[in-house]
């Protein structure tokens, strides 16, 4: 591994001043000879003095996992690249995007939460307001309803990796105040059961939910993996409903009026709809089912000698804990349970783990994930059945992984598994 | 906007077939969480989670927060819905409508409405039935697809244009609503659409949407 550029150290410690945290360029150039010394391996790390302590940690060089953008790339929406990450938890820095009118500049000293109309006391609230209520923080995932619909398709493409297929996914530790909480503070109407949640970004991107999942879980967080939230996921607050999909916890969010009935906004009706086989479409379909996906090996993976490998992935419901994972590695004629990585969170992505002996032949690989309420994984055919092959969002079909004779891993959803 | 109960919703949304879906919860706030009174009594209230709406120390209010005034809620109370309640005051004709798109929407949506290259808002195809569940690539538009016509003007008045959102006049985005409506041959050229016609108006797809009957356990649905 070289060194970096000095234009690349000059770049990075340069942000640093005018961010005020250097105070003169002696400190400067002190922090450049550090950002050099982790940018450079040695040969014997014992024999050269270490790199100093600094202000903002950063990867190891040879480590630098990216959002993935797609071809062409979107300024709408970004992805996880979850094959390249361990455990659970999303750097935030990852953490998939999906905006509607892009990120707004938020000021977080004008910032204000306003909740209005079936209540008894209208009320706004600034975040250093948010900050003083009780406080709660919690691990879950947030996905996008549309997430997996590479995988919906019987034609689906071979070359597709972990990320163009579950990428709009993503797990934190979430932490802020209980919607229900806040709710006390207003006094909600009897007779009320619906809110409209909107956003402060340029498409002001509004979505009604049911009350009884504001009163539940629901929160307005502020914070994000110990942080304040990213502005991709809302700064400096958004609704966070979890186990549902991610279009409907607002980011950016700046007004709830309570209400008796649904606003049908166009995120609620035009999209974010489930059309069916039978003439219709769900809608208000909130809960994302559970799901699983083998994130090694996979597309673009090459399994270099047969011997003992760990497949692993990730599994995650909208209704509760994941409460079992199974794998086959033929193709679903033989299913093996596989480990479970503590914590087993509700509503939060569990990490699954199983150890297997290649024995250098062709192989298909599967995992099907099982939750709380006794719902399985289906595979596409079953799913298209109760759906049909044109619905939309919510896609949660067993992924299917072929491992040829070479080594070589491709998406299998095409060969008809 | 405060919505009032009777309109346009589809019969699965109206009062008294909605306690599956949160006028329970409503009940269980108002009788444990919010009353002056509140009885604090919910067992478990030390547990820290879902559900619990007060823990036994605390008060029925803790004074954090600012009354919000009058025009503070109008000020950000922009939303329409199917019932027009508090639909603001303006009116714009199909012929107005025309000129509001070709001059701020075409360079997106195409000089018909169909050619893109964002959405697709115009296109009745097909006719009969709702085939968008049985196979992909039906291009959905606000012809073929969307519920209700107050739609329009809530996320125009929201969102467009992308490049300048919110800056159209209440006139000006009736007078768009109605041209889209009429490029989709729901309104007739004359129409003149304000706070009493566009929610008066009924889309092709309204009787389309069904509740969500996903509820986990063995099912695959």
């Amino acid at each position: 591994m070289g060194k970096i550029s000095r234009r690349t150290m000059l770049g990075a410690t340069g942000g640093l001043i005018a961010g005020g945290l250097l105070k003169t360029r002696a400190d400067a150039l002190a922090a450049e000879e550090g950002v050099a010394r982790l940018q450079t391996t040695q040969a014997d790390p014992t024999k050269v003095l270490g790199a100093p302590t600094s202000v903002l940690g950063q990867r190891a060089p040879g480590e630098q996992p990216r959002r993935q953008m797609g071809t062409p790339a979107t300024t709408a929406s970004s992805r996880t690249p979850i094959e390249q990450l361990q455990g659970i938890i999303t750097p935030a820095d990852l953490h998939f995007e999906r905006h509607h009118a892009g990120v707004p500049a938020i000021d977080p000293d004008r910032y204000e939460l306003l909740i209005h109309g079936m209540v008894d006391r209208p009320m706004t609230f600034t975040l250093d307001d948010l900050k003083r209520f009780p406080a709660e923080s919690r691990l879950c995932f947030v996905e996008c309803s549309g997430n997996g619909g590479a995988a919906y398709n019987r034609n689906a493409a071979r070359e597709r990796a972990p990320w163009q297929i579950d990428g709009l996914l993503s797990t934190s530790e979430w932490t802020g105040v209980l919607l229900s909480t806040l709710l006390r503070e207003v006094r909600v109407d009897r007779g009320a059961s619906w809110l409209l949640a909107e956003g402060g970004d340029a498409a002001v991107m509004s979505r009604s939910i049911p009350l009884e999942k504001a009163l539940d879980d629901a929160m307005i967080a502020y914070g994000q993996n110990g942080e304040a939230i990213r502005p991709a996921q809302g700064y400096p607050a958004r609704l966070l409903l979890p186990g549902w999909e991610g279009n409907a916890q607002v980011k950016w969010i700046r007004r709830l009026e309570i209400s008796d009935r649904p606003s049908m906004t166009r995120e609620e009706t035009s999209k974010y709809t489930d059309p069916l086989a039978d003439g219709t479409a769900r809608q208000f379909s909130f809960v994302m089912d559970a799901k699983s996906i083998i994130t090694f090996p996979a597309f673009p993976n090459v399994l270099p000698e047969r011997g003992w490998w760990e497949i692993t992935g990730l599994a995650w419901s909208g209704r509760g804990r994941i409460t079992r994972v199974e794998v086959s590695t033929d193709g679903g004629r033989t299913w093996a349970p596989a480990q479970l990585q503590e914590p087993v969170l509700s509503k939060c992505t569990t990490r699954f783990r199983h150890i297997w002996n290649w024995d250098g032949g062709e192989a298909l690989l599967m995992s099907r994930a099982i939750d709380e309420t006794g719902y399985v994984q289906p595979d596409l055919e079953t799913q298209i059945a109760a759906r049909g092959a044109g619905s939309s969002y919510h896609y949660n079909t067993i992924r299917p992984w072929r491992v040829e004779a070479d080594g070589r891993v491709f998406f299998a959803q095409g060969e008809g598994a | 906007m405060n919505r009032r109960l009777l309109g346009p919703a589809p019969q699965w949304l109206k009062r008294g077939r909605l306690a599956h879906i949160g006028l329970l919860a409503a009940t269980t706030l108002v009788s444990y969480g919010c009353g002056p009174n509140a009885p604090n009594s919910q067992s478990g209230a030390a547990v820290s989670g879902a559900a619990v709406l007060a823990r036994p120390e605390w008060p029925s209010s803790f004074a954090i927060g600012h009354d919000a005034t009058p025009a503070q809620i109008a000020a950000l109370d922009i939303d329409f819905g199917p019932d027009g309640a508090g639909a603001p005051p303006g009116s714009g004709s199909v012929a107005e409508g025309k000129v509001v798109y070709d001059t701020k929407c075409v360079g997106c949506h195409g000089l018909t409405g169909q050619e893109g290259p964002n959405d697709r808002l115009v296109g009745r195809e097909p006719r009969d039935g709702f085939p968008f569940g049985e196979s992909r690539g039906i291009r959905k538009t606000i012809g073929n697809y969307w519920p209700y016509a107050t739609t329009i003007f809530d996320y125009v008045t929201r969102a467009m244009p992308m490049t300048s959102p919110g800056s159209l006049t209440p006139d000006e985005v009736y007078a768009v609503a109605a041209y889209i409506l009429f490029l989709n041959e729901i309104i007739p050229e004359d129409a003149v659409m304000n706070a009493e016609t566009l929610p008066a108006v009924v889309m092709p797809a309204r009787d389309r949407f069904v509740p969500d009957d996903r509820v986990g356990g063995p099912e695959v649905r």
